[in-house]
């Protein structure tokens, strides 16, 4: 058990750090000159080399990859060229407000996701589980921008339920900012719920076609019984691998919907660094992302190991 | 037809008469499906008394397991009851409502099926599911459910009942974790116990322990034991009464005896003489071939259904179905011809042929294979970073034989032993990692990309599986043509007549060629994969299980197929199987593997007669015969195979040997000693005592191989 | 079920009473399977009608639409639909709906040319990996798994972010994006296949590793592969569209319907339609493919298939 969590661990650090060796290559190598892109092309010779050479950009690029890294293991993350701030305060900044929206978003598909799910697979094949499961095929794919903009006109524009944007204060509290969280969270939240939704029913319904499951039924046990004890507990597992791995599309689809309701968030910030070409900010909040991301899947496969009898015994 | 006067016939022991427990009268289940209601089971009948067994014997398609499930009304959604009428201990089953149904199915009806791994629940520990029945119905709290877990264990001579209740499913043997499912269906002492092919996932060492359990409970527990299995030697050892289902009907039932030794239905009679009978002479037979096939359920005869097939079939059977219908003292059969349907002996002469057996060599037969202290081992990777020591897989561990050219080498082992891998080894799939292999005096290389096509040619192999043996995307015709082709070395027109030729071989028609493999079935596709096998001329055919997974009738037709063919091309076979009545059918020498070694080799005679190794012996006595006249050893072997991870040291089988030595045995390994024309046992006891000891136990029937 | 299996025999023979032992059953080909499955399923049927509509479009886009999609006409701007605009114009004079039907080719051309890049290049990959085995597979899989690991919409827009939007780095990036995805499932069916009695009877033939590989492993890999270029062609579209909503994509004056929405945004007050127009095509093709590809799923995969 141990040394699968220190293998899974040691991957988890060989993919931020090939992550980051991406980030690395398409910021700094990629563009061609820095220095011309943050200064202009009119800007002097003179200029550009001072820049590159406050940049670090006159060493050879595995110095400057390792300088990088070094600095951005230990806090430092320089600072913003296009905002003239320290990067790392805003950036965790951002990302607590993101971080408020996925939670929101989470509560809402989680649960919703899995009892829609069991119900169409305890339903399988009835008029109830074809509108679930096809409902939740038209809603897997679907753009963030094209349901937030639905979305918004309806229940802002048409009904005045909710506010249209969310561009609030980006130090706002929870409390203060829950009302302008919900329309964003349901946006985000709809595509997950589809997936969990069909993930949760697929593998119910593999897990109800098994001999256990049978045998449970023969032994006279009550159906809840027999739902609880034996049929949740085989088929929730790969759920709650699929949840972690959705933290992936949910990463992906708060980018866009930040976009849409113009919310403070992280995925928002990094659109503003790209649009600026900010570099440093980008790397920033980029390896960040990727970070969480990779240690939301490296949580769910340990779940998902310690909670699976066959592995952890093994 | 007569009628005579029905009598009620007790079933052995019992002082007084024993009631009926389970009633089945006129029940008629159907599917609805794509293709419309299917009448899955017709109008059967049967009854069996407390203390009693009752076996359902038939093949695929036959509605055995639709009839147990449907009669105690657990069906799929699309599966209904439509008419008829069960009773167990007098309530009928087929008004009860779900609750009460339920109530029933837990405390009166216990149920063990076929793979016991997958009938547990793998996320709850043992003893909770065990226990679980009796909370629920027997009312007891966790600490007293509990106990009666480890009481049932111990009835089912569970080893260490304590820790196996604090066990998860995947960490028990097949063996082990079928007695904790039977345990479980005992636990409520139910009227009823069904058991659907409770031990075909069973290594056949664990299914006589296991058989032998079921007996013992019989007579501790009342129960009335609904018996399903398609395979005729286990009904001899359980059941009281058998019945016979063809295509969803009863075509006969009848006490045990009178079904063996003088049935009265031609599906019957045809079917005991599918399977090999256990006789180790030189004379050869071929088997009872059922023509024809078994029938659709949507597209059944108007007559009789079995008349198609049938030897006695006159014209007034094809107008009107006969019923099942008394025939004799509690014997039924819905055959109208009954009167003249021989006794076996007499229609294994009618219905077989003596196979013209290989010259007996003098000085004996080329050698065409040599296999020379043969190993495969894998190597179990442990860890990514620590280079801790490599666990060796020993799946072969030092295996040497010889194939003779024109004759049949048996390999028979357990799970675990090896013998698919060695297969696999002289035809290079799974190369071996030691050892040397030879053909006609050439050395091989081990794996089969680097031998030249001429040694490729030499060698080919029919696989166990027939579904996965064909590419899905390619005609019949073309997987034929292509070992014609490319290792034939004959071009696409002659390819295309040969291929024709071999179809006609393997007795299918010629329109087949056309057709992709999704369209054949089990039968069909194996005989593709022989014809395949045959197209090149090989010298040497491998054949691993090739019939395992098939149909008795259609296993019967296949060894048969495989027979005329050897005679007719002069092919060597190397036959794999863990079915020893089979190998010992097609065999010429048979070798016994164990764990990765040879245990015995020789002749087929020589090794299924005294003296054989230990295992040998245990493996003569578990073997289920279908014959209930036969008396068997009692030898059993306790535990499981090893892991070929873990070999024991010594003579690997020492753990389990029932004639161990002592330390000798644990020490050293053993020697080989020389029996008569090349027999070689490997043991530490000596020939003549082996010889001695074997001779001593129990009284066996004469005929049979063990005297 | 237990409908019965056939194993008719021989054909010269007969039994006694003259019936013919030949008790063949006729088989449907697979084709006709499919199709029959397909038609007992409304809503795959449904979407992939649409999906061929759309396909239509994309094929024909120009010559269908009534107007030039760049046609400006200050008159009409931001006029609500009529039957001569009947998806109304956009602040520019612009018909929206011309503008749809040509953003159609746009949308298939980006997804569909990246889509069938990353299948071609990902098969290539999950075939060679696959069938090879050993520490070769061992290093490729971990790469894929790497690269699967990151949220694809922030290696894209990194990517983007850099190289520049235009079409051509939009194809390129849609496909690396997918390749990982596409060779994944190409190197487990090409595992699941190696295993196979009729891989090794090829073995056993002696043929060639080029055989083996493109007539008995890949024939049979074309089912699930099919399926998962259509998933893979519908999230493209997610793609492309959400990339030209974020300004990063295709470029205006291109009638790409991710920018035709983030243009229309400014004047959603006044002219609602110029964004609800384009976000329900969007919604229209992607549930549409969505139904088609899990349709294909359930028709050509045994029990199925598994998400």
């Amino acid at each position: 058990m141990l040394r699968f969590i220190l293998r899974r661990l040691g991957f988890m650090v060989v993919t931020v750090i090939l992550a980051s060796i991406i980030i690395f290559w398409a910021t700094t190598i990629l563009p061609g000159d820095v220095a011309t892109m943050v200064l202009g092309r009119y800007a002097t010779q003179q200029a550009k080399d001072t820049l590159r050479t406050e940049l670090g950009l006159d060493k050879p690029i595995a110095v400057q990859y390792t300088t990088w890294l070094g600095k951005y293991v230990r806090g430092d993350w320089g600072t913003s060229v296009s905002t003239d701030t320290a990067v790392r305060p805003v950036v965790f900044q951002r990302l607590r407000n993101s971080f408020m929206l996925a939670i929101v978003a989470f509560a809402l598909y989680v649960p919703l996701g899995i009892l829609l799910g069991l119900i169409a697979a305890l339903r399988r094949n009835t008029w109830v589980d074809n509108a679930i499961s096809v409902g939740s095929l038209a809603f897997i794919g679907l753009p963030e921008f094209v349901s937030g903009v639905i979305l918004i006109t309806i229940f802002a524009v048409q009904l005045h339920w909710f506010p249209a944007q969310s561009a609030i204060d980006p130090q706002s509290s929870f409390v203060a900012a829950f009302p302008y969280l919900i329309l964003p969270a349901i946006t985000v939240a709809l595509t997950s719920l589809a997936y969990v939704i069909r993930m949760t029913r697929s593998s119910t319904v593999d897990v109800l076609q098994m001999d256990y499951v049978r045998t449970a039924n023969l032994k006279g046990l009550s159906p809840s019984r027999v739902l609880f004890t034996h049929v949740l507990r085989n088929s929730l597992l790969p759920t709650i691998t699929v949840v972690a791995i959705g933290i992936g599309w949910l990463i992906g689809g708060l980018i866009v919907t930040e976009a849409v309701y113009a919310y403070p968030g992280i995925g928002r910030l990094l659109l503003f660094a790209i649009q600026r070409r900010d570099l440093q900010l980008i790397q920033s909040t980029a390896l960040l992302i990727v970070i969480i991301y990779v240690v939301a899947n490296l949580v769910a496969d340990i779940l998902y190991a310690v909670l699976n009898p066959r592995i952890r015994y093994n | 037809m007569e009628a005579t006067t029905p009598v009620q016939t007790p079933p052995a022991a019992g002082p007084a008469a024993p009631r009926p427990v389970f009633e089945v009268e006129g029940l008629h289940i159907d599917y609805t499906t794509e293709l419309g209601v299917l009448h899955a089971v017709r109008n059967v009948s049967l009854t069996v008394h407390e203390h009693e067994s009752f076996g359902i014997v038939g093949e695929s398609g036959s509605g055995k397991s639709t009839l147990a499930m449907g009669a105690i009304r657990y069906l799929a959604s699309n599966g209904k009851v439509t008419e008829g009428s069960v009773r167990l201990n007098g309530v009928e089953l087929l008004g009860l409502s779900s609750k009460e149904l339920r109530e029933l199915w837990g405390s009166r009806i216990g149920v063990v099926y076929q793979s016991p791994l997958s009938a547990l629940n793998p996320s709850i520990v043992i003893g909770k599911q065990l226990a679980e029945v009796a909370r629920q119905h027997l009312g007891m709290d966790r600490a007293a459910a509990l106990a009666r877990v480890a009481e049932m264990l111990a009835k089912v001579a569970m080893p260490d009942p304590e820790a196996v209740i604090k066990r998860y499913p995947h960490q028990l043997s097949g063996g082990m974790l079928q007695r904790c499912v039977i345990a479980m269906a005992l636990m409520t002492d139910p009227s009823l116990l069904i058991m659907d092919e409770p031990t075909t996932a069973l290594d056949v060492t664990t299914q006589a322990v296991v058989l032998d359990l079921v007996a013992d409970l019989k007579r501790e527990f009342a129960s009335a034991i609904l018996y399903i299995t398609h395979d005729l030697g286990v009904i001899t050892k359980i059941c009281d009464r058998v019945g016979v289902m063809y295509a969803g009907e009863f075509m006969e039932q009848a006490e045990l005896h009178e079904l063996f030794k003088r049935p009265r239905h031609p599906y019957t009679l045809d079917l005991l003489g599918c399977v090999p009978h256990f006789d180790p002479t030189p004379q050869k037979r071929s088997l009872v071939t059922i023509p024809g096939a078994i029938p659709r359920v949507d597209e059944l005869p108007p007559g009789c259904i079995f008349a198609p097939r049938c030897s006695f079939v006159e014209p007034a059977c094809t107008t009107a179905r006969p019923p099942l219908a008394e025939v004799g003292e509690a014997h039924l059969s819905a055959c109208r011809r009954w009167r003249i349907v021989p006794p076996p002996e007499e229609h294994l002469r009618a219905a077989t042929e003596a196979l013209a057996t290989a010259e007996t060599a003098e000085g004996g037969k080329a050698t065409l294979v040599e296999v020379d202290d043969v190993l495969v081992h894998f190597k179990a990777a442990r860890g990514l970073i620590r280079n801790r020591e490599q666990r060796l897989i020993r799946a072969v561990d030092g295996v040497s034989l010889d194939v003779r050219s024109g004759e049949t080498l048996g390999i028979v082992g357990e799970s675990g032993s090896g013998k698919t891998t060695v297969a696999r080894a002289i035809i290079g799939l799974t190369p071996a990692t030691g050892g040397k292999i030879s053909l006609s005096g050439r050395l091989l290389e081990p794996s089969t990309g680097r031998r030249p096509r001429s040694s490729l040619r030499e060698i080919q192999m029919v696989f166990q599986n027939p579904d996965a043996s064909l590419n899905p995307t390619r005609s019949v015709g073309d997987a034929i043509m292509r070992p014609l082709t490319l290792l034939g070395g004959l071009g696409r027109q002659a390819a295309k007549e040969k291929a024709e030729n071999l179809l006609r071989a393997v007795s299918l028609p010629a329109s087949y060629f056309e057709r992709l493999p999704h369209e054949l079935s089990g039968g069909e596709k194996q005989r593709v994969a022989i014809a395949r096998a045959f197209a090149a001329e090989p010298q040497l055919i491998l054949c691993d299980e090739p019939i395992s997974s098939l149909d008795v009738s259609v296993q019967g037709s296949l060894m048969n197929l495989l027979m005329r063919l050897q005679l007719e091309q002069q092919t060597s076979y190397v036959f794999i199987s863990h079915d020893l009545s089979a190998v010992q059918h097609l065999s010429d020498a048979i070798a016994v593997v164990y764990l990765g070694r040879i245990m015995e080799l020789g002749d087929a005679v020589r090794v299924l007669t005294p003296p054989s190794h230990p295992y040998t012996e245990a493996l003569l006595s578990a073997v289920p015969l279908a014959d209930p006249d036969v008396k068997q050893k009692p030898i059993r072997l306790s535990g499981s195979v090893p892991s070929a991870m873990d070999v024991p040291s010594g003579c690997r089988f020492h753990p389990r040997c029932p004639r161990f030595l002592g330390d000798i045995c644990v020490e050293q390994e053993p020697p080989w000693r020389e029996g008569e024309g090349e027999h070689r046992i490997y043991c530490h006891i000596p020939l003549d005592e082996l010889a001695r000891l074997q001779a001593e136990t129990l009284v066996l029937n004469p005929e049979e191989g063990g005297a | 079920m237990h409908v019965a299996v056939s194993d008719p025999i021989v054909a010269e023979e007969e039994t006694l009473s003259g019936f013919p032992a030949q008790m063949l059953t006729e088989r449907p080909s697979s084709v006709r399977i499919y199709w029959r499955r397909l038609k007992r399923r409304p809503a795959a049927l449904v979407g992939t009608i649409i999906f061929c509509v759309f396909l239509f479009l994309a094929v024909s886009g120009p010559w269908v639409a009534p107007y030039d999609y760049q046609a400006q006409n200050a008159k009409v701007r931001l006029d609500a639909p009529t039957l001569s605009h009947p998806f109304g114009t956009d602040q520019f004079g612009r018909d929206i709906f011309s503008r749809i039907i040509v953003g159609t080719r746009n949308i298939f051309l980006l997804g569909g040319i990246g889509t069938f890049i990353a299948v071609v290049i990902g098969t290539a990959i999950g075939l060679a990996s696959g069938y090879v085995g050993g520490w070769v597979d061992e290093i490729v899989m971990r790469l894929l798994d790497v690269l699967l690991s990151f949220p694809l919409l922030l290696l894209a827009l990194v990517l983007l972010s850099t190289v520049g939007p235009s079409n051509l780095n939009l194809v390129f990036v849609v496909a690396i994006l997918y390749i990982p995805m596409v060779a994944r499932v190409v190197r487990s069916m090409v595992l699941d296949l190696k295993n196979k009695e009729f891989v090794e009877a090829a073995r056993v033939r002696g043929e060639r590793r080029s055989y083996v590989i493109f007539r008995e492993i890949l024939p049979n890999s074309l089912p699930p592969l099919l399926v998962e270029a259509s998933m893979r062609f519908s999230y493209s579209i997610f793609l492309v569209a959400s990339l030209g909503f974020l300004g990063l994509g295709v470029q205006p004056p291109s009638p790409d319907w991710g920018l035709q929405i983030n243009e229309a945004r400014n004047f959603f007050a006044i002219a609602p339609w110029t964004l609800l127009f384009p976000a329900c095509t969007i919604a229209l093709l992607v549930v549409s493919t969505n139904l088609m590809s899990d349709g294909l799923r359930q028709v050509m995969l045994p029990g199925g298939g598994r998400n």
